[in-house]
């Protein structure tokens, strides 16, 4: 296992051996490479364009390997392992190597450090997906618990109170609650206010909500009166599936609230 | 898995108004009462990893423990019985029924014996059961079955149960529940005194005295135990633990999470039948320790199902459970743990929507109190029932085509651009769809689908960033 991995290391300056090992060198540049997520690429660009945008602003302009396409969660959650491990493979051939990669999304980080070492264990790879397991950050928590991160100089162009959306793989799986907090609490125009069931599903889950629309409608339901109940004028998430899910039922019910990406208020991005 | 399909079944939930009204309500209580308690420890999180290593130390040595209970409770004066599916334990019940000419039975709550339908068996024989749990009596007299493991009429209002209390046993309409529970105690005590034989579930069976625990706020299963001549207590194999230290830690976590409570009111902890210098108690004492699977799935990559204590705060926690309550579930066991053990002990193909039933939130998860990883389990009966070819021709080749789309960055955008391309013509201009054509149609039944943005990041960010250093990799 250990020797067929160095079998195939690449040539030495694409990337080399100390990387491999996490070591940084001294002196030298870090490699951070951005995941953007396959929805942050095709259905909202401009959420991919902020968390690029903060990221940049916190003195870390990451890579973007041009390769990259999804984390393979879609196929994973359905059951479909196989399938879920073809993409993932190309992921591991496209992040390999990287000292951070980092994503605007706790859904797709939690895919690849919860899951990725079972997927490829015992696999010619293993090596690889096992260190970019280790390596991979949801933004907010690179921003605060890797950079150190605080204060991104931002500000709302008007007074906002605005509620926090745990989105759980986030939320639970990784841990994140208090690195948002924190960040949106150096946002000048801005406050927090808190939402009863802000860690509550919305009723997203993938596929869920195609194959138990009526539970996931249920749960929504359940969300967007939360929602409406909150005193708040946006409502900020950190998952731009559950952003999606949530819009869309708020467009649906005619509210005129809307829920955002961390990454957009990070970015000063709000009109 | 029964006529009615899954989907149908949580359409009539969802439009049961008194239902929807029960279970905001039972489930609201339930998890607010548990995060109170589970507060007021110095640290909740150390409580939760004792417990969890107490039933993995349990599960690890289970053939172990077992042979050491049944050598104690025999020592004890106890009998111990094995059954190896539903159908053996009732049979023993029926047996002891028979040898010691019985014809009333009380019953206290057991999940066990909804599992085997122990009632039913017995009724067939002629033998005459009654619940001593409140709720569970509630249940029976409407002849319905529990919705819950701890709160078994957690479907009914109290509106509700009021109204069947009064047409079945003529009491007084009230909406206090202190009131009902009087009364129907009042009717209930009576029966404990004729019952020939007591029937107890098992919380806890401590190994090393060959003790049996069983917690409750009522009372009335202390007294369905001790008051008449027979006691047979049931349980699965797994409720085994190894020492009184291991329940100094479970018997509390077991409350908080449970009921809210820092301790139940009444926590009977039983060695065998009456001693000789004492002066009262059944003059005989049966366990019976059911497998019904369970060993198989000790064997399997599902083994820590079985370090469930069986407390409920997962159902309470689960937004899938709050919405479509536990009959949804189909079997004796429901909510998120229901959705593993249910297609555990009888089969995959027997509930093959469970597992999809779920967002993965992970809720569950965070709320049990042995931090049993159900979403990873959900997910890998997911991965079973892919293999057992479950899923329809139509998804199979879905994600066939999605993973060779998705692993190849030039389809994966080409994709990107015919979908995008196609949702923006949807939209017309308005920025989303209100209807996608099956499969996806039940997306927009409860909501829109936003057209996509568009240039894709990857072109903004090749705009935007050409010359510099990015990665050198031939995309
Ligand atoms: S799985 Fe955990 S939370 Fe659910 S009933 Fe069992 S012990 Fe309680």
């Amino acid at each position: 296992m250990q020797l067929a991995a160095y079998q195939r290391l690449p040539p030495v300056g694409e990337y080399n051996l100390y990387r491999r090992r996490m070591l940084p060198l001294p002196g030298m540049a870090k490699r951070v490479a951005y995941f953007v997520t396959c929805i942050a690429d095709t259905v909202f660009p401009e959420i991919g364009e902020a968390a690029f945008e903060v990221l940049a602003r916190a003195g870390v302009t990451p890579e973007f390997p041009l390769g990259q396409t999804c984390c393979g969660q879609p196929a994973f959650n359905a059951g479909f392992t196989d399938e879920a491990r073809q993409v993932a493979e190309h992921f591991v051939e496209v992040f390999a190597g990287y000292e951070a990669i980092v994503t605007p999304s706790g859904s797709c980080a939690s895919m690849v450090k919860h899951y990725y070492p079972a997927l490829f264990r015992g696999h010619p790879r293993q090596a690889d997906a096992l260190h970019i397991a280790a390596r991979t950050y949801e933004l907010t928590e690179y921003l605060v618990d890797v950079l150190g991160v605080r204060d991104l100089g931002v500000a709302l162009p008007r007074p906002t109170r605005a509620a926090i959306h745990d989105a759980c793989h986030g939320y639970r799986g990784l841990g994140i609650a208090r690195q948002p907090r924190l960040l949106l609490s150096h946002v000048r125009n801005l406050t927090l206010v808190e939402m009863v069931g802000h860690d509550q599903c919305c009723g997203f889950g993938g596929l869920f909500a195609i194959k138990m629309s009526a539970i996931s409608g249920a749960m929504l339901r359940d969300k967007l009166a939360a929602i409406q109940d909150a005193d708040c004028d946006l409502v900020i998430t950190g998952d731009a599936s559950c952003m999606m899910h949530i819009n869309g039922g708020l467009s649906r019910a005619g509210s005129p609230k809307r829920v955002v990406h961390i990454a957009q208020v990070l970015a000063g991005a709000l009109k | 898995m029964k006529a009615e399909s899954f989907e149908k079944i949580v359409d009539h939930a969802l439009a049961d108004r008194q239902l929807q009204v029960a279970l905001d309500r039972g489930t609201t209580r339930g998890v607010n009462a548990r995060l109170l308690a589970m507060s007021e420890t110095t640290d909740a999180q150390a409580l939760r990893h004792q417990a969890r290593l107490a039933r993995e130390r349990a599960l690890n040595q289970l053939p172990e423990l077992l042979e050491q209970l049944e050598r104690n409770i025999i020592a004890n004066g106890g009998h111990v019985l094995w059954a190896r599916d539903a159908a053996e334990l009732n049979q023993h019940v029926l047996t002891i029924c028979r040898q010691h000419n019985v014809r009333r039975v009380v019953k206290g709550k057991s999940m066990v014996t909804e599992e085997t339908a122990l009632n039913h068996a017995l009724e067939q024989e002629g033998i005459d059961v009654v619940e001593s749990d409140l709720g569970e009596y509630i249940i029976q007299l409407a002849g319905e079955t529990p919705s819950h493991i701890v709160f078994p009429m957690l479907h009914k209002t109290k509106e509700a149960t009021a109204q069947l209390l009064h047409d079945k046993l003529g009491m007084p309409l009230t909406d206090q529940p202190e009131a009902m529970t009087r009364f129907v105690r009042g009717v209930m005590r009576q029966k404990y005194l004729q019952a020939d034989l007591g029937i107890s579930g098992v919380n806890f069976a401590i190994a090393e005295t060959g003790t049996i625990a069983t917690v409750e706020n009522e009372g009335n299963n202390r007294l369905s135990i001790s008051a008449p001549p027979v006691h047979v207590a049931v349980m699965g194999l797994e409720k085994v633990i190894a020492t009184w230290e291991d329940y100094a830690v479970l018997v509390q976590l077991l409350a908080r999470s449970a009921t809210g409570q820092r301790m139940t009111v009444y926590n009977n902890l039983i060695s065998g039948p009456r001693r000789p210098d004492e002066p009262d108690g059944p003059e005989a004492f049966y366990l019976i320790i059911l497998d019904n699977g369970r060993s198989r799935i000790l064997a399997s990559e599902y083994a820590e199902s079985l370090a469930c204590i069986r407390c409920g705060a997962c159902l309470n926690a689960c937004p899938v459970y709050q919405n479509i309550g536990g009959h949804a579930y189909g079997w004796v066991y429901p909510g998120p743990i229901g959705s593993i053990i249910t297609p555990l002990l009888r089969g995959p193909l027997t509930a093959p929507k469970l597992p999809y039933a779920s967002s993965l939130c992970g809720a569950c998860q965070a709320a049990c109190p042995v931090e049993i990883n159900i979403p990873d389990m959900l997910l890998k009966l997911r991965r079973d029932l892919v293999q057992a070819g479950d899923p329809s021709l139509g998804w199979r080749l879905g994600m066939k085509g999605w993973a060779v789309a998705f692993k190849s960055p030039m389809l994966y955008r080409l994709g990107g651009r015919i979908a995008g391309w196609l949702t923006r013509v949807l939209a017309r201009g308005k920025g989303h769809l209100r209807w996608l054509p099956p499969p996806f149609n039940g997306w927009t039944a409860h909501r829109d689908f936003p057209a996509f943005g568009t240039p894709s990041f990857r072109e903004r960010y090749l705009r935007r960033f050409k010359g510099q250093p990015h990665d050198s990799k031939k995309p």
